[in-house]
């Protein structure tokens, strides 16, 4: 890789469709049943993606630019790689380990900035501003700390590019604020920025088969005809490397590995919560100023408002 | 939503057993397989490559076209400059089918295009005036690449047709003031300049759909002191030549996000498209059947909105106690437009499949020597589609504005207000039975397969297929109409075929013939799926009573009688 290429990063993440929840959502105990709710784009990574595409958008004619999608996660994210392939990523990698599970945010993101480093040179990291099944927003930030690179958190808008800097606007609670900064920069993108483009026809037969070496493994044992499966994929590949996702394990980012996983993990559960929500407590107010007063003052004491 | 995924009859389709052959033939065998990053390497590969782009075309549909759509309507185009600036809508689903790549789909890989048939490429169509017929014209027009890849020199094809893929928006600039049904007339005048090596347009042009586009393809009269058809070549102007004028566009009933444009060619610089004097004779023909086939698409897809919200509404809409769709007369309507929609689609894919297997022999017969078989097979299928695309774009488009208005009466007095979608798509419906052909002219160009025994040839074909058992009854029914359907030919060729008379119940005649094809249509279809029983059923019954009603006012019918229609 040359160095005066410019390397954009986008760290999504597949997660449970939470927005489409049934009533299988949860199990007994509290926690998501992941095999009841279809596996998504994290929609705010998408659109971390697309403005990742827009910056590559403004700089192509000017140097070789290239966007790389990590995601980390079980052998079907690669789901994830394939569908930003059709949208406009140039390739991506699946951090993947039995290693990696139970991780909290602190050790997922100890995991992601160990994957980025080993890319070498990167100009931009782009973020959704939190995933659909958390909602922390940690991750992000705790990537760029790591990284020990600036970061620009909410981004709505990117305003302007140039192979020396980027200029963005930040959503914030009670405004905008314009920023502009030089690379290496992490950015996480807020839920308010544009959406990502569509799937590309063209791209979409050009990728559709791509997919990674686990991904053929599993597939192979449910079919018959198996060794040939892989061999023929094997020799799809040999022709075609672009249409083999790349899988890194723990082994693969070189990481302390006391920070990974359960073991890297501070954040402990105490207990969880199934909450049903009523509307058992209401309460009538007459139309009267001193009433709505009266209203007004409770919701501000108790910071509803 | 997605329009493609909810819609299981264009997988269907998809699927039809003669895909196989067109498929082979459209990538030679999959020889590009190897080379070729976007090539399938088989059949089962190049139908997963169309599912798939065809779910981003209905992702697109719902989801942008769709949103769009009423605010189009109400803001149309404007002239601003002498130039058509969109509705903010149009553009944004141009931009959307742009980026997505879905300009140039049928158009070959080294065009950048897609390579698809048209079977898929015509389905994209549909699901796209599902959503905005309007602006079905705006990406439909797309198919005059089509015109520039058969007839033009390689050095045209490989400047203009990689642009289609970038979103150079296209138009076919045909109709002139005194120039509309009767094309023979176009004055236009095209002149050659030995000095700057290059020809020059000069006149007026109107009713032009999407009249500002990008690359324009005009009708001209290259031959000073001509007055038919045979004066008359085609021209491809480019808009970077900023030599015509938008001097007005018309305020239409429907459609309204589709320009249509009166332009004025001042001087204007062009290429010469293939042969003088094949303008008319040649090439318009050719791009008028292909825009034939495209209204047909139009058609299918405004129906199908049309239905399914009259469908929801009267699901929904309670009276008397019950949702109104239990009421008889309510859901006899919903039927018979989802069987209408059925048979019309049918044929749509019908014409499609053919249009396909002629167009790609042709294509081929560029490349090498096409054997005796395969020579006799692209004949065969050039005649079929000649006869079937008048066929398709007369029962389509008659039926879509059969649909529309009973999609308003199953709203009852809420499908008059303009809160509602369906009275923009009855508005919109109403010049699918008009352009590219009136209804009227459908029965001119149909009427000679009457004539000349071409459909019947078509219809032994369809007697001959197997089908189920229990299916055989529904074929003798179909077989009872076609003793019908000849005694209604037999009684009008006693007027003599050149005759007024037979001129006058010509119609009938091709009405007749146009039932029995949908019947069977759509018995082929059951015996593969029996998704397609109830409107094949639905269909057959309404057809016989059709038929036997045309036969009883032929066989009453009298010369006499015409005086009593004249004025």
């Amino acid at each position: 890789m040359n160095n005066k290429d410019f390397k954009i990063v986008v760290l999504a993440k597949q997660v449970p469709d939470t927005h489409n929840v049934g009533k299988d959502a949860m199990k007994e105990d509290g926690t998501i049943n992941r095999a009841a709710l279809p596996a998504i784009f994290n929609p705010d990574d998408l659109k971390a993606l697309e403005m990742a595409l827009a910056c590559k958008d403004a700089l192509k004619d000017l140097m070789p630019v290239t966007v790389t999608v990590i995601t980390m996660g079980p052998s079907r994210a690669a789901d994830i790689i394939r569908e930003s392939m059709f949208r406009g990523a140039d390739n991506g990698i699946v951090v993947s380990d039995k290693r990696f599970a139970g991780s909290d945010t602190l050790a997922t993101s100890y995991a992601l900035s160990a994957a980025v480093k080993k890319l070498g040179k990167v100009d931009i990291v782009f973020s959704g501003r939190q995933a659909i099944d958390g909602d922390t927003a940690q991750v992000g930030p705790q990537v760029a700390e790591k990284l020990e690179i600036p970061q620009i958190t909410y981004a709505e808008e990117l305003v302007a590019m140039s192979e020396n800097e980027i200029v963005i606007k930040r959503r914030l609670d009670r405004g905008v604020e314009t920023v502009k900064t030089s690379f290496p920069v992490l950015i996480t993108v807020h839920g308010n920025a544009n959406d990502c483009r569509p799937r590309h026809a063209a791209r979409l037969l050009k990728n559709k088969k791509a997919c990674s070496l686990t991904e053929v493994k599993e597939s192979q044992q449910s079919t018959a005809n198996s060794q040939q499966f892989v061999e023929d994929m094997k020799a799809l590949w040999a022709k075609k490397p672009y249409l083999k996702i790349e899988e890194w394990t723990a082994d693969d980012i070189n990481p302390d590995f006391a920070r990974l996983g359960l073991s890297g993990s501070p954040t402990k559960v105490k207990s969880i919560e199934n909450v049903v929500l009523t509307s058992k407590e209401n309460k009538k107010i007459n139309n009267s100023e001193s009433e709505i007063n009266e209203l007004m003052k409770e919701l501000v004491t108790a910071h509803i408002i | 939503m997605n329009f493609y995924n909810d819609n299981k009859s264009l997988k269907f389709y998809l699927s039809h057993p003669v895909m196989d052959k067109i498929i082979k033939l459209k990538e030679r065998d999959f020889v590009d397989s190897d080379n070729d990053n976007l090539a399938p390497v088989d059949v089962e590969d190049a139908i997963d490559s169309y599912d798939k782009v065809l779910e981003i075309v209905g992702d697109l549909a719902a989801n942008v076209l769709e949103v769009n759509a009423e605010d189009v309507d109400h803001e149309g185009p404007q002239v601003v400059n002498n130039e058509i600036v969109y509705a903010k809508g149009t553009q944004k689903n141009h931009e959307a089918m742009r980026d997505a790549g879905l300009y140039g789909m049928s158009l070959p890989r080294k065009y950048k295009g897609l390579n698809f048939p048209y079977v898929p490429y015509v389905m994209a169509a549909e699901i796209v005036s599902r959503a905005d017929a309007g602006f079905a014209n705006i990406w439909g027009l797309q198919d005059c690449a089509e015109t520039i890849y058969e007839f033009a020199s390689e050095e045209i094809k490989e400047k203009y047709l990689p642009l289609i893929n970038e979103g150079f928006t296209c138009s076919m600039a045909l109709t002139e003031p005194d120039a509309g049904s009767d094309l023979q007339s176009v004055r236009l005048k095209a002149t050659y300049y030995d000095e700057h090596n290059c020809w020059r347009l000069n006149g007026v042009k109107r009713f032009i759909t999407n009249g500002d586009a990008d690359i324009q393809l005009v009708l001209a009269r290259s031959e000073e002191g001509t007055s038919d058809g045979r004066g008359l070549s085609y021209f491809l102007y480019d808009r970077r030549d900023n030599a015509v004028t938008v001097r007005r566009i018309e305020n239409k009933l429907g459609i309204k996000g589709s320009p249509t444009a009166e332009l004025v060619f001042n001087n204007a610089p062009a290429l010469l498209i293939g042969d003088r004097r094949m303008g008319l004779i040649k090439y318009v023909m050719s791009l008028m059947n292909g825009a034939r086939l495209g209204v047909g698409a139009q058609s299918v897809g405004l129906a199908e909105a049309a239905y399914r919200e009259a469908l929801e509404y009267a699901k929904q809409r309670e009276q008397f106690g019950k949702a109104i769709i239990r009421f008889p007369q309510v859901y006899e309507m919903l039927g018979m437009m989802r069987a209408k929609i059925d048979a019309t689609r049918s044929l749509l894919y019908e014409t499609s499949r053919f249009v396909d297997l002629y167009k790609t022999y042709d294509s081929i017969s560029k490349e090498r020597q096409l054997t005796a078989e395969e020579r006799q097979d692209m004949k065969y299928s050039q005649r079929c589609a000649d006869m079937m695309t008048p066929m398709l774009k007369l029962f389509s488009s008659e039926y879509a504005n059969q649909i529309a208005y009973d999609c308003i009466q199953v709203h009852g007095g809420s499908g008059f207000m303009k809160e509602y979608k369906c009275e923009r798509l009855y508005r919109d419906a109403r010049i699918l039975s008009i352009y590219e052909g009136t209804s009227q002219l459908q029965v001119v160009a149909a009427i000679r397969f009457v004539g000349n025994g071409a459909y019947l040839k078509r219809i032994e074909e369809y007697e001959a297929m197997p089908i189920a058992e229990e299916l055989m009854p529904l074929r003798q029914r179909i077989d009872k109409m076609k003793e019908s359907y000849l005694k209604i030919v037999e009684t009008a060729d006693k007027f003599g075929t050149s005759s007024e008379s037979y001129d006058f119940l010509a119609r009938r005649m091709v009405e007749a013939m146009g039932h029995i094809i949908m019947s069977h249509l759509l018995l082929q279809d059951a015996n593969r799926c029996n998704d397609f029983e109830k409107s094949c059923k639905l269909i057959i019954s309404s057809a016989e009573a059709e038929i036997a009603k045309i036969l009883t006012f032929v066989e009453n019918f009298k010369e006499e009688d015409l005086a009593l229609y004249n004025a």
